[in-house]
Order: structure tokens, then sequence, then C-alpha cells
């Protein structure tokens, strides 16, 4: 079976690779470019541990093909913390103890985020929703959606 | 015991292991690759129960690209009973005896040719008749799963499927009964759930015609993973170095093997590295889950609300090999009440469905739902308020529990004594709305441990531990070890060691780590500060009878000893080369003061009287967990175990067809709590020191799950003014029950 050549980039980082045809992104990501942030619990979009950020839209890479990606920008849980600085959702994901087995964290980490960049302020029951397709079965979610809240908080600069 | 000053415990530090969680570094089973490794897959049986006639695997060997191709006939015939079902269930033998059980596997220089060869692979199946219903299970004439097995307390009025017999309790029943202004006998089914962690089971595994072996994998036991797997590949437990990646959640269903035994046996014949990882589908068809459960219960109660007698019978369906679990149910069916009458009795019973393993608190949600269901029927019916009720029965420190043993210092009553104080047990309830109460318990262990603690030369600390750290013990142990040695605790560093590093060690489970591991973290800090007072004493030139550790420090135990100022831990460290080389501490032990737990949890669902749909509105948990080492997880294990129990009572079930195939074997079909499904869950830590801890931990991981499933469905019992009786509580059959 002969492999498809893609050029895109990765964290801001041009790069190449060759897939096959039925390879997902996720795949492409963690067995050809050894970003393993990115989780498979699932394989089939239900649970949200493979989340990433494909020109700018929240997307499950295990239902992306890498092939897809040809010219994109795609964003993985690796490429948020910059510069020895964590992005605050890290951040108060750590300072409200909101993981447990941290397995579930990288999908959480990329989808609470891109909500955060699309909606400045939103309410409990908007983070809520906007994780519920992030399954986490060790915390109850609980501190997560505390955590996002006071992140969100910190981006504004006011206190939560 | 009383209450100790502590300058760490109690604190909420930021994990250790937090930064390489958030940005995706840390290395879960899945994430580590070699140079040159396979890729392995399974082929599993689509019938629930069949003769495996013959497996023709010529057509997937010829396949270029595939290395390897394994069958039963690969694996040997084990002189232990256990470890043979365990390697059985990793692979089939004669018979396939559930859907998802492994037949054949292979390993492949990709996943696309190892998928490819599965479907080359050629079985001739004779199909057998299967049962997956416990009551079925149990009758004679059943298919029975394994011939000779039965327990042998039992006769010809259950089939040879009833594996375990057991029964607990004292006092007399009829005397207990005849006391009762009230007796209510209700009959409970609940659903087998899954343990649902997010990790597929996941390895990494390189065995070398020498005999040794690499494995990594995710797993709550790395020696319990040795110790299976050298048995089954007949190698010495020395010559395989098992390490444990971070654990992605486990909950039980990780205390034990499935893959690993596989990839190790197509390493062998390979002579390559194979990494073996399961599909969603394959960890809801062949790995966990959790014992579903048929229970009748009969409980007397005087007009005033004192229980009079009260009995239990459990029939647990624990999959396709004998096990014992039934046990931990009858023992903990009642375990919240002091009686004078008490009976419970428990079979375990195997059915054509994946072979159980354990399940948070494994076997007492059920039995507990079925009990707590019956006393809050009790309340209603003679107008009793349920948590007066309840601290009107409560077990206490010297009440003997109904499975023997007589309670040391517990925190039940303060659990109940809180919740009924807490302004959630009196706010108003809307329309549609019903209020649930439910205690719950659980044992905890101790069991064997090993601990490896070096003080380095710069004033720091390495500390080696046996135990995956499931939900933030290195963070619980540094915290302990830098109380103990009365050091700051930036200056600790603790890993999880492999089987090559440190002694043996436990599995995580039992809510034991933070008190297993924290006594010998303890010991062990006390052993090196032992040495570092020897050492204090050599260079003072005094007795070393005549130094004490106060404060991180050695220090002359009074002006007669001598007059020193006081020489820290780093200090002494730093000289350490010139007075008798490194520094250490171990410690290897199997506590076993492990103090029970008990919870109290409270809830208000809404329920829809039009789709039968069910809301969880507030919720509230109390737990006595004896001193909170982290509180933030240790509420973060409240939180998580009221969640999966809420799971367990509105959700989560495996479904059957009549062909013995499992309906469900997806995220989307089989449906965990999701964020929007939940209100913030409040947890209330309650702390009653345990006397058989230095710092008076009990474990905390397990008793969150044991409340929620009555807690809810004494809720929606309220709600909707009828009883309900089965787990899960689903709309459709919600809107049955309200007619």
């Amino acid at each position: 079976m002969s492999k498809i050549h893609v050029s895109t980039y990765v964290n801001g980082d041009a790069v190449e690779f060759l897939c096959e045809p039925g390879e997902t992104l996720l795949d492409v990501l963690r067995d050809r470019l050894n970003l393993t942030g990115a989780k498979e619990g699932c394989g089939t979009g239900d649970c949200g541990a493979c989340s990433v950020m494909l020109d700018g839209r929240l997307v499950a890479s295990c239902l992306v093909l890498g092939a897809e990606v040809e010219g994109s920008a795609v964003e993985t849980v690796e490429g948020i913390a910059t510069d020895d600085a964590l992005h605050p959702v890290q951040k108060k994901l750590l300072e409200h103890a909101a993981l447990q087995c941290g397995i579930c964290t990288p999908g959480i980490v990329v989808a609470a985020k891109a909500l955060l960049e699309k909606n400045a302020d939103p309410s409990e029951e908007e983070v809520r929703y906007w994780l519920a397709g992030n399954l986490c079965r060790c915390t109850g979610y609980d501190k997560i959606i505390r955590a996002v809240l006071d992140a969100a908080a910190e981006m504004r600069g006011v206190s939560a | 015991m009383s209450k100790q000053d502590f300058k760490i415990l109690g604190t909420r530090p930021i994990r250790p292991d937090g930064l390489d969680k958030v940005t995706g570094k840390a290395m879960f089973g899945a994430d580590k690759s070699v140079t040159g490794m396979l890729h392995a897959r399974i082929l599993r049986s689509p019938h629930a129960h069949a003769e495996i006639v013959s497996i023709d695997t010529s057509k997937a060997k010829a396949l270029p690209g595939v290395k390897a191709v394994i069958t039963g006939a690969d694996f040997d015939e084990l002189k232990n009973r256990w470890t043979g079902y365990t390697s059985q269930n990793c692979m089939a033998q004669d018979r396939a005896l559930y859907d998802g059980h492994a037949v054949a596997a292979v390993a492949a220089i990709s996943k696309s040719i190892a998928a490819a060869a599965l479907k080359l692979i050629e079985v001739e199946y004779n199909l057998l008749p299967h049962v997956t219903d416990v009551d079925e299970a149990m009758k004679p004439g059943a298919p029975v799963l394994h011939v000779g097995v039965k327990a042998r307390k039992l006769g010809d009025e259950v089939s040879g499927n009833t594996v375990g017999y057991y029964s607990f309790g004292h006092g007399d029943l009829e005397t207990g009964f005849a006391e009762a202004d009230e007796v209510i006998e209700r009959s409970f089914k609940t659903a087998a759930t899954h343990q649902g962690y997010i990790e597929p089971h996941a390895c990494l595994a390189d065995l070398g015609s020498d005999g040794r072996g690499e494995l990594w994998c995710s797993t709550q036991g790395h020696y319990n993973v040795r110790l299976i797997c050298a048995e089954i590949l007949d190698i010495e437990e020395s010559q395989l170095r098992v390490t444990a990646s971070e654990i992605g959640g486990g909950f039980g269903g990780k205390t034990t093997v499935f893959i690993e035994p596989v990839a190790l046996m197509l390493s062998r014949k390979s002579g390559k590295p194979v990494k073996a990882v399961m599909t969603r589908d394959e960890v809801f068809r062949a790995s966990g889950p959790t014992m579903s459960s048929s229970m009748d219960i009969k409980i007397g109660m005087s007009k005033d609300g004192r229980i009079t007698a009260a009995q239990a019978k459990l029939r647990y369906q624990g999959g396709a090999f004998p096990y014992q679990m039934v046990m931990m149910g009858a023992m903990s069916a009642f375990a919240a009440y002091d009686l004078d009458h008490v009976q419970s009795e428990g079979w375990d019973v195997m059915t054509n469905r994946p072979k159980m393993i354990s399940y948070r608190a494994p076997g007492a949600p059920m039995a507990v739902y079925a009990v707590e269901a019956v006393v809050d029927e009790l309340c209603q019916k003679l107008e009793l308020d349920p948590i007066d009720t309840r601290l009107k029965n409560a077990a206490r420190e010297g009440t003997k529990s109904s499975y023997g043993p007589t309670f040391k210092a517990i925190g039940l009553v303060e659990a109940l004594e809180a919740a009924k104080a807490h302004p959630h047990y009196s706010a108003p309830l809307a329309e549609n709305t019903g209020r649930g109460v439910s205690c719950g318990f659980w044992f905890n262990f101790g069991g064997q441990v090993s601990v490896s603690m070096a003080i380095n030369a710069d004033g720091t600390v390495n500390l080696i531990e046996g135990n995956p750290d499931i939900g933030g013990s290195r963070a619980s142990i540094s915290m302990m070890a830098a109380e103990a040695l009365g050091i700051p605790l930036d200056r600790i560093r603790t890993i999880v060691g492999d089987t090559a590093s440190v002694g043996f060690s436990d599995v995580t489970d039992g809510s034991r780590v933070t008190f297993a591991v924290g006594i010998a973290t303890i010991n062990a800090a006390n052993a090196a500060i032992k040495e570092m007072c020897k050492r204090a004493a050599m260079i003072w030139e005094i007795d070393e009878d005549a130094v004490e550790w106060v404060d991180g420090a050695a220090q002359p135990t009074g002006h007669n000893a001598g007059e020193f100022p006081p020489m820290s831990l780093a200090e002494i460290a730093a000289v350490s080369g010139k007075t008798g080389g490194p520094i250490a501490g171990h410690h290897e032990g199997a506590p076993d003061k492990a103090g029970v737990s008990f919870g109290v949890h409270l809830v208000d669902v809404e329920v829809d009287p039009e789709t039968g749909f069910t809301a969880v509105k507030r919720y509230t948990a109390f737990q006595d967990v004896g001193k909170a080492i982290h509180p933030a997880y240790v509420e973060g294990q409240i939180q998580g175990g009221a969640v999966q129990g809420i799971g367990w009572a509105l959700n989560e079930e495996y479904i059957y067809g009549e062909d013995g195939r499992l309906q469900n074997p997806g995220f989307l079909d089989y449906r965990i709590p999701v964020a929007s499904d939940l209100p913030m869950i409040d947890p209330v830590i309650i702390e009653v020191p345990n006397p058989g801890h230095p710092f008076g931990v009990r474990g905390c991981g397990e008793t969150a799950i044991v409340p929620p499933l009555a807690a809810v469905s004494n809720g929606v019992s309220r709600a909707i003014g009828k009883r309900m009786f089965e787990l899960p509580m689903s709309p459709p059959k919600i809107l049955k029950a309200i007619g």
C-alpha cells in the first residue's frame, strides 16, 4: 500500500509525513510525529481525549484522516505552554487539583482553551456543555469546571 | 487518638506530576514506542459460548509483515488454578466463554497489517448453549461454564455455576423479626457496570530467548503483573522487569492482566518488542466489568426506628471463571448498623460474560444499595426521619459489626450528624424533586509495601515506592515524607520504581496506598533520622542516645548531652561522605490496621414525569477519611466516586442480547456521566483519626461509590412516589414505575 505525502503545520512548525490512507490524524500525531499528548480513549469520537485544533476548529483527531491535513494548521496540547509559561487553563487545572489520573487532561486543556477563545466569560452551564464531549472518569468534573471558570476570570483580569 | 498539629499535611500543594500531565508529556501505557517494535492485535470470539474446533492461522502467517501468530496452543496449562483462569481469560483454550474472549493474536510491522492479518485467521466454532443472567445461571440445568468448581457447601438446588457461598451475621432472625412493628421484604437487581477508565489497556513487551524481559504497562500493580506473567510465560520473576506507566484510570479494572501475557508471548515468538493496545470495544467486551446482582432484602423495624432484624441474600454474577467477590457484598451490606439480629448470605455465580474484576469497593455498592433502599422505604412507611433513623441504628466504636469484628474509632455518627446539620438537608424541595439519603462503607486494606529513601548530599531526598500513582499519591507520599523528616516539601522527589528498583508492593487497590505506603514512608524516614542522629552524635562526640530529631534537625536531647547548635538534614547530608557514607532509610512491611471508612450522601433529584429523565440537582457527600493528607485530592476521590455511583444508578449497564452478545460496547451506548449531566459535587471531609496510622489516615478512595446508588434511588422513589427496585433507573423504567 503506497503512502500519502502530507505537508502541514503542527504547533507552528512546518512538518512533513507519510501516512497510509486510512491512518487518522491521531495516529499520525502519536506514531509518526511522536506527539503523544493527544490520547486515544475510544477511537470513535466519544471521549474527547484526542482533542486538537485544526485550522482553529476543535476536532476529535481520531475522526480526522492524516491525509486531510495537507496545508492545515494543527495545534496540540504540546503547543499550548510557551516559554515555560503555562496557559491559564493549565495553571488553574493544577491549582484546583482538577486532574487525578490525567489521561483526559490534554483533551480538556485543548477544549477549554478553545472555549475561552470564543467566549471569555462563560457560565458554569456553558462550560459544562462545551466540555460534555470530554469524558473524565476520575474527578466528577467539579474541579475541572471550577478551574476553567477561574482561568476565564484570570484571563479577563478579574478574580473569580 | 488526639488530633495532631501538622506543618505540611492538610495543605494543598501542586502535585509533582502535574506539569507533565497538563502539557502532554506524561507517558501513559500507549505512549511508549521503541525501534523495531511490532504491533499486536487480538482476535476475539463473536460468540457467547462455543467450542473452538480448529484455528487455521496459515493465511495470516503468510501475509507479508506478519511476524508472529499465537493461539491458546501456545499457552501451557498452569499448576496454580487461579493463575490458570487468568491465563485462559487472556487467551481461550478449547472454548470461547464469552463474546469478546481472545482466541488468537498477531504481531505485525504495522497496525494495518496486524488488522488485516486478523481477518485471515479462520476459526471453526461449535456453538454451545449460553447464559448471561445470574438467576438463570444458578438454576439447575443451566449451561455450566466449568465443571467441578461448585462451592462445596451447596446442593442440587443450584447449578454448578455457583462457585462461592458465604454467610455472615449473628443473633436470631426469627426473634428479631418478631420484635418488629413493620417488616419489608424486597427484591432488587443491578446491572453490570464497567470501571470506565478513559485509558484502554496498553503495554509494550520485550521478551528475549534468554528468558529476560522488559514490560511497560498501564497497571495498578506491576509486581502483580510480574507474578502472573512470569508464571504464564514460565520465566523467573527476577528476569522480568515490569515498569508501570502513568495510569489513565483503573478503579480496580487494572488489578489483573489481559493483554500483557499475549504481548510477551508474541514478543518471545517474534524476537521483537511488541506493543499491544486495546480498542474501546475490546475494553468493554473483554476487560472489567463489575458484577451484576439479584438480591433479596428483609428488614424489620420498630415504630421508633430501631432495626430489629435484617437479612440479605445476594446473588452476584461474575462472568466466565470462578471468582470470589460476593463475600465483600455480604460483609458490607449491614456494616453501617449496630444490629442484634442480622444475617447476610452471598452466592458467586459464573455466566458467559467477561471475567469480572474489582470495581471501586467491589461488591459493596449493590448490596448497600438494596439495604439502604429498604431502610428508606421503612422510614417512609413509619414516617421517620431518614437521618435520625440511621443515627439511631448507627455503628460506632465498640459495635460488633455484622461481619464479625468489633469496630474501633469510626466516623459514621459524625458523618450523619454533619449531614443532618448541613443546609442541604433542610433546603426546600421543588416540584417533582426528591431527596435521597444513603450510608456507605468500605473496609480499606493495608497489604505489603516497600519504600526506599535516599538522603542526598545537597539536602534533598529521593523516595522510591512500588505503587502506581493513580490519583495523586506521589503528592501525598511526598507530603508525609516531608512531615516526618521535618523538611520543606520541595526537597523531596517521589517516584514509582519498577520491579527491579524497590521491594515487592501489593497492587494499588483497597484504598491502601496513602495508608500503607504512608506508614512505610514514615518508617523509612524514621530509619534515616536514626542514622542522621547517629552521624550528628559522631560529629559531636556524644552518645547516640543523647541526640534527638526536632524540626528537621538533630539536636542534643538536653544540656547534659552537651551544648551544640542543631545540625539540619542538609548539614548532616553535606558531610555524610566523611561520616560513614550515604544516608538512606527504607522500610518493608505489611501494615494491617487500615481503618474502615463510612460516608453519607445527600442528593436532590428531579424526575421529569413526562420523559422519566432524572436530573441530579444537588449533591453533598460526607466522608470520614481519618486524616486528609492533601484535602483537594481527597475531595476529588469523594467527588469522583459519587459521580461513578450516579452513573451506575442512572445510566450505565451492560446490555446483552438473546444471542449473548454485548450490545453496547462503546461510550456512545454505555453512557458514563458527562459534565453537562451534573451539578457541583459538594464534598465534606470528616476526620476521625484511624488509630492504626501515625497520622490517622484511613483509605478514602472507595467508600464514595457506595452510597450514591441508594441515595439516587431513594431520591427518585420519593420524587415519583413509587419505590424503584432496579438499576440503572433509565427513563423507560421510571416511566413504567410512574404508570
